[in-house]
Parts: structure tokens; C-alpha cells; sequence
């Protein structure tokens, strides 16, 4: 982003895919509350605590991982 | 050596203190304390229900879980993790899949994040045909992850030289598989772990390969300190019943291994004593 300009929309990678996002997407807008306990986030590669998701906002190019734990062996 | 009696080639001692009893005869990964020896899997039982009640039969206080991408749009399912903790079960993630050291490091960092928990079942693989360990990725990452504060477990092969590695970067168990992930073929080179016991003062955990309970029972006579399974209790006939068997088996051959093995003879030995047997020689015969 360039200045204060403000950007609609935001092409970002979320688990892969890419989506395009509302500017001033925060990463707790992309974690739905209904997936419970055990959610983590990587964002660029570095993981993003939970205390931050509601300030860090995403900007174009950046990958987002969203993971939980499932079956495993 | 912290397991006196069971050395290769040195034949069980008859002194010493008696071994502990079974329920206090705990053991530790990193600062963490467990009573059972026993680590599950919660992959592939025929249903949630089945999962739990194998682990409430297994007696097992951890069970390992993978760490994946969320589906997006699927709003729905039930988290397998929250009720595994329900349960009172503490959760131990894996990097399972992962291919390079790089990936590992990310996945442990999420996993940590996502379970709270710095304990790491370390997996790298070298393949998806054989799913055997990449050694050199394996070490890379584990040193990597204890740098950052890690309580590294990593699945290994069963070669004592990269065990001891794997101890000297800072691990809190080394896993060494008794044969492929999912084939049920049991420990395929016992003298190895002898071997790895007697090399690493970590515990040793026999991962992936266990087929039925005699497996089990084999790992802990050899001086492992725990098993991980997962494959041999989910697709079990009756994964509840295999469950039990498997409590079982590593009671009974932590119990062996503690009581300390006979020495093995060519020949027999009489348990009767020879001295004092009756003549005979003038009897009536027929």
C-alpha cells in the first residue's frame, strides 16, 4: 500500500486459494468463532498470536494459513 | 544406562533393589510426568465413540493429533481436539507430512500456538512411499526446535548413530520406528534398539510399525520406556478389545524388563533337582 490511500479490496492466499479480501480485513475477521479451540495462524510464515489477531490486518500478497489440529497418528 | 539388567550379552543380576512398583513406576517427557506408557493415535477408528472408549481401555494419558489447514467452508464438524481434552487426554501434536526441516519448523510453531503445548512429535519424511524418516532433515529440524524452546520428539529410524544425534541436539525422547508407518510388521531389528537403549540415556519410544500386543511387549523387554501406536487399535478387528491388549502387553513387558530377564543357556538346565532321584534298577518292568 502506497501512502493513506485506501484500497478496496486486497488480493491475498488464505489456506492456498486465493481470495480477495475487504482492506482492513483483520485475521480474526478470517477465523470463524465456530471452529472452537485449537485454531492457529501464520501469516508470511510467522505465526500471528491470538492476542493479535484482532490488529493485524492483512495486505496484498500475504499468505494465510489457518490450521487446527484433527485425527492423527 | 539407566536400565541396569537387561544390557546385550550381560546376563540378568539376582542383587540390587527391588524394581519399582507398577503404579509408581512413572515416566517423563521433559518436566511432564505420565503413569501409563502407552501413546495413542486418534486416526482411523471406525467412529469418535470407538476412538474413545479404545483410549479409555488403552489407559493411555497422551494422544498425538496432525495439524492441517481449516476448511473454509465447512462450518460444521466437531473439534476432535476439544473433546480429546475433555477427556482429560493430553494432546501431542505432529509435523506429519512434512518434508523438510523448514516445514517442520512452521507446523511446530503452529501446533504450539494452536494446543499450547511445546511438546513435538517430530516427523520428517523422506517420501510418501515408504514414509521412512529423512535423518539429516529430522536432526536439522529437532535442533532448530529445541533452540526455540521445543520439547522435541522425534520419529527416527531404529540406527542408534542418529538416536544418540538426536539426544546430543537436545531431544526429550527419541522415537525410532519398529517398521513402516501403518504395516503392522512389528520390531524388524530388536539388537538396534538394545543398541539405541544402551547408546541414549532419553527415553526411548518405539513409533510406527506395531502390530499386535506382543509387539508391545517385545519393545519394553528390549528397554524401551514407551510405544506409540495407532494403526494396530484403530484397525483391529475390535479396536476396544486390541486396546485393552495393548495395556496389557506393556504392563506385562515393562514388568519383564524391570524383573530382569534369565540368562539364556544351549543347553537345558533341570529345575527339578537331580540329587536324591530313587534306584530303581531292581524294579519290576514291565
Amino acid at each position: 500500500m502506497t501512502g493513506d490511500r485506501i484500497q478496496a479490496t486486497v488480493r491475498v492466499t488464505v489456506n492456498g486459494e486465493p481470495r480477495e479480501l475487504g482492506s482492513g480485513t483483520s485475521v480474526d475477521d478470517l477465523v470463524s468463532p465456530a471452529l472452537g479451540r485449537g485454531v492457529a495462524v501464520a501469516r508470511n510464515g510467522e505465526v500471528v498470536h491470538r492476542s493479535d489477531w484482532a490488529t493485524t490486518h492483512v495486505e496484498p500478497g500475504d499468505e494465510v494459513e489457518i490450521v487446527r489440529p484433527i485425527q492423527g497418528g | 544406562m539407566t536400565n541396569p539388567g537387561n544390557e546385550p550379552d550381560t546376563p540378568a543380576t539376582t542383587t540390587g533393589a527391588p524394581p519399582s512398583a507398577p503404579d509408581d513406576d512413572t515416566w517423563k517427557l521433559g518436566e511432564v510426568e505420565f503413569s501409563s506408557r502407552v501413546i495413542l493415535g486418534s486416526a482411523r477408528y471406525p467412529s469418535t465413540q470407538t476412538m474413545l472408549d479404545a483410549l479409555a481401555a488403552s489407559g493411555t494419558e497422551l494422544v498425538t493429533m496432525a495439524v492441517r489447514r481449516v476448511d473454509l467452508r465447512s462450518r460444521d464438524g466437531e473439534n476432535l481436539y476439544e473433546l480429546l481434552t475433555d477427556h482429560g487426554y493430553q494432546v501431542l501434536p505432529n509435523t506429519a507430512g512434512c518434508f523438510t526441516a523448514q516445514e517442520a519448523v512452521l507446523t511446530a510453531e503452529l501446533a504450539r500456538e494452536a494446543l499450547g503445548t511445546s511438546l513435538l512429535k517430530l516427523e520428517v519424511i523422506a517420501d510418501e512411499e515408504t514414509l521412512l524418516p529423512d535423518p539429516i532433515e529430522t536432526v536439522t529440524a529437532a535442533a532448530a526446535l529445541v533452540q526455540r524452546g521445543f520439547h522435541v520428539l522425534p520419529y527416527t529410524n531404529d540406527d542408534p548413530v542418529i538416536a544418540r544425534r538426536l539426544q546430543d541436539v537436545g531431544c526429550v525422547a527419541v522415537m525410532p520406528l519398529a517398521a513402516p508407518i501403518g504395516s503392522g510388521l512389528g520390531i524388524r531389528n530388536p539388537h538396534n534398539f538394545e543398541l539405541i537403549r544402551s547408546l541414549v540415556s532419553i527415553p526411548v519410544i518405539v513409533d510406527a510399525g506395531i502390530g499386535t500386543a506382543s509387539d508391545i511387549t517385545q519393545a519394553f523387554e528390549l528397554g524401551c520406556d514407551a510405544v506409540l501406536l495407532n494403526t494396530a487399535v484403530a484397525q483391529a478387528r475390535d479396536p476396544v478389545r486390541m486396546a485393552r491388549a495393548v495395556r496389557h502387553a506393556a504392563v506385562a513387558g515393562r514388568e519383564a524388563f524391570l524383573a530382569g530377564r534369565m540368562p539364556k543357556r544351549f543347553y537345558a538346565d533341570p529345575s527339578s533337582p537331580m540329587e536324591g532321584r530313587i534306584g530303581a534298577r531292581n524294579a519290576a518292568w514291565p
